[in-house]
């Protein structure tokens, strides 16, 4: 997924020379496409995402389209009030970029599980919080984000996540994507979770619905709406907190759409993520998520 | 030269004891610490259009103490940034005045009140005028009690790495913090030698004396390396004899009889 990132990021700063890349001293063999063809437009801030990210509203209000980029919680929970006060209340053109989201880097630690950002963002007006589900997504997203003006948050896999989609047309800022319609169930991931939740659709042959929610904020109210009229039950899967997260933002959004007399009712709706906990033992993404509980299977 | 500057200063001290007085607010001793580089920032110094806040090639000030905000609304206000009436809503129902600093009135670059926060995204502003080859200075002033903070001691070390010799920073030296003496919450001291082993072109003035603060931004100007800082030693509430070096008024706000007292001897200087 960075590398899709990496890569479009470049193509859109050819074509915009207002692109701007600031990396908190991360990114080796990763960020050097971007620093070697626009080195008037890289930065390397050092180990200090408060300054990293306060240089990015300053860059921003001078006319620049600002990327910041690191891993896990450092560009995020670190800096999370330069986030709140200096970007989103001056509505400056940022975008922030972790690399690592959820248990990618598994092995190094809670320190680098990025498992509660999605939630203490979303509750920041003004900015816009996406995770893309494979590279196809991010790439999508990163051409959007270098054209909206607006604050934003992109929470990237690693490297090597496989691509699920096929591709995507008509893609816009808070758009869902439905990659299948299926029968009673369906299955909402956002993030990473799309390709395991896929492999389990097609793995045990089930008629299930498959959607991406690569934007947590704003959610698809729409395709939610058409969701909640067509299936009996819903299957949240994130990996991220259970308070707060993507599956509380679809709670929320259904029960506006019942306020707002959308919708009537409301389906069963599972939530499937992490249960208020932090994992400290060492062991692959894989193993941190069924440790987690982060597990579909055909009870749920 | 002076002579305009100290008058400018009288008038924001006024402004600022009325606008604390009738708001019944707080922090107006940091805001008379810093009203006389203030003063000579806004008479002297910036390169500034009052009908034009927004001119691109400006100067640019980020007043990172934002608790002091009365003595940077009143500087644009008597500057014709916007109506002097707006002054008299300050803090009250509605107002764009906030009592911190607020980017919603015109003339302000930045809204602080969290302190660390201004002289990260003044290095942005320095930073984004060097690769674009813009002439306009950036000033930052911050406060002694805020240099507490991590985040300025990023932006310390990184400016003299990135050679923003168009960074200003100012520090409001008035000894005082909230809780207590600076020596005695985090000593600072020997702040002149911590900016200068970072790499900084450190000029150390009487942050009162209206030459020693003209002369200072010249010298700070001038220099093409490096940064600049100029360490300005201030006295907290300066202006009111009662309010100098005091705690205290880092909270209080004058009652009707120290409003006129305050008043009489700003009046008389």
């Amino acid at each position: 997924m960075r590398t899709a990132f990496i890569n479009q990021l470049v193509e859109e700063a050819r074509k915009d020379e207002k692109v701007f890349l600031i990396v908190g001293d991360l990114g080796f063999s990763v960020v050097e496409p971007f620093a070697n063809a626009f080195p008037e437009r890289f930065l390397n801030a050092g180990v200090a995402e408060q300054n990293m990210t306060g240089i990015a509203a300053g860059l921003a209000m001078e006319g620049y389209t600002v990327f910041t980029y690191s891993i896990a919680n450092f560009p995020t929970l670190r800096c999370i009030e330069q986030i709140r006060y200096d970007i989103c209340y001056h509505n400056l053109n940022v975008k922030i970029v972790s690399v690592g989201g959820g248990y990618a880097y598994a092995s190094l630690g809670a320190s680098h599980h990025a498992t509660e950002e999605i939630g203490m963002l979303r509750t920041i007006p003004n900015l816009i919080v996406s995770a893309p589900g494979d590279p196809i997504e991010a790439k999508a997203i990163t051409r959007l984000l270098v054209k909206d003006k607006r604050p934003s948050y992109i929470r990237l896999g690693k490297a090597g996540e496989p691509i699920v989609h096929s591709g995507i047309n008509n893609f816009t800022i808070g758009d869902g994507l439905c990659l299948h319609k299926g029968d009673q169930t369906a299955i909402l991931t956002t993030g990473a979770m799309l390709k395991y939740a896929s492999d389990f659709i097609q793995n045990n042959k089930l008629n299930f619905g498959l959607y991406s929610f690569p934007f947590i904020k704003p959610m698809d109210a729409i395709m939610l709406k058409q969701i909640s009229q067509s299936y009996q039950k819903i299957i949240t899967l994130e990996e991220h907190q259970r308070s707060a997260g993507f599956g509380s933002a679809v709670l929320e959004c259904l029960h506006d759409l019942i306020e707002q007399k959308k919708i009537n009712s409301i389906p069963y709706v599972k939530r499937i993520a992490i249960p208020d906990k932090f994992i400290s033992v060492a062991g692959s993404q894989d193993h941190l998520r069924n440790l987690s509980g982060l597990i579909l299977n055909t009870h749920n | 030269m002076s002579i305009s500057s100290i008058a400018f200063s009288n008038e924001i001290r006024k402004a600022v004891l009325k606008m604390v007085f009738e708001a019944n607010a707080s922090h107006i001793g940091g805001a008379l610490s810093m009203t006389d580089l203030l003063a000579v920032l806004y008479s002297e110094i910036l390169n500034i259009n009052p009908k034009n806040p927004l001119d691109e090639s400006r100067d640019r000030f980020l007043l990172s103490k934002g608790h002091a905000c009365t003595g940077l609304y009143a500087a644009l206000a008597l500057k014709g940034f916007f109506d002097l009436k707006e002054l008299d809503s300050y803090s009250k129902n509605g107002s764009m005045l906030l009592s911190h600093t607020n980017h919603k009135a015109p003339g302000v670059e930045l809204s602080t009140g969290s302190l660390g926060h201004a002289l990260p995204v003044a290095c942005g502003i320095a930073l984004a005028a060097k690769r674009k080859n813009k002439a306009f200075k950036t000033y930052c002033l911050l406060s002694d009690g805020e240099l507490d903070e991590g985040s300025n001691w990023e932006a310390i070390l990184f400016a003299p790495q990135h050679r923003l010799n168009n960074l200003i920073a100012i520090v409001d030296y008035n000894k005082i913090q909230s809780f207590g003496l600076v020596k005695e919450v985090l000593d600072l001291d020997p702040l002149n030698r911590k900016f200068e082993s970072f790499n900084w072109n450190v000029i150390e003035i009487d942050g009162h004396n209206h030459d020693q603060i003209f002369e200072a931004f010249g010298k700070a100007k001038a220099n093409l390396i490096k940064p600049s800082v100029i360490i300005a030693h201030t006295v907290k509430g300066k202006g009111v004899d009662f309010m100098e070096n005091k705690l205290l008024w880092h909270y209080k706000s004058p009652s009707l009889e120290q409003y006129r007292q305050a008043l009489e001897q700003l009046n008389s200087q």
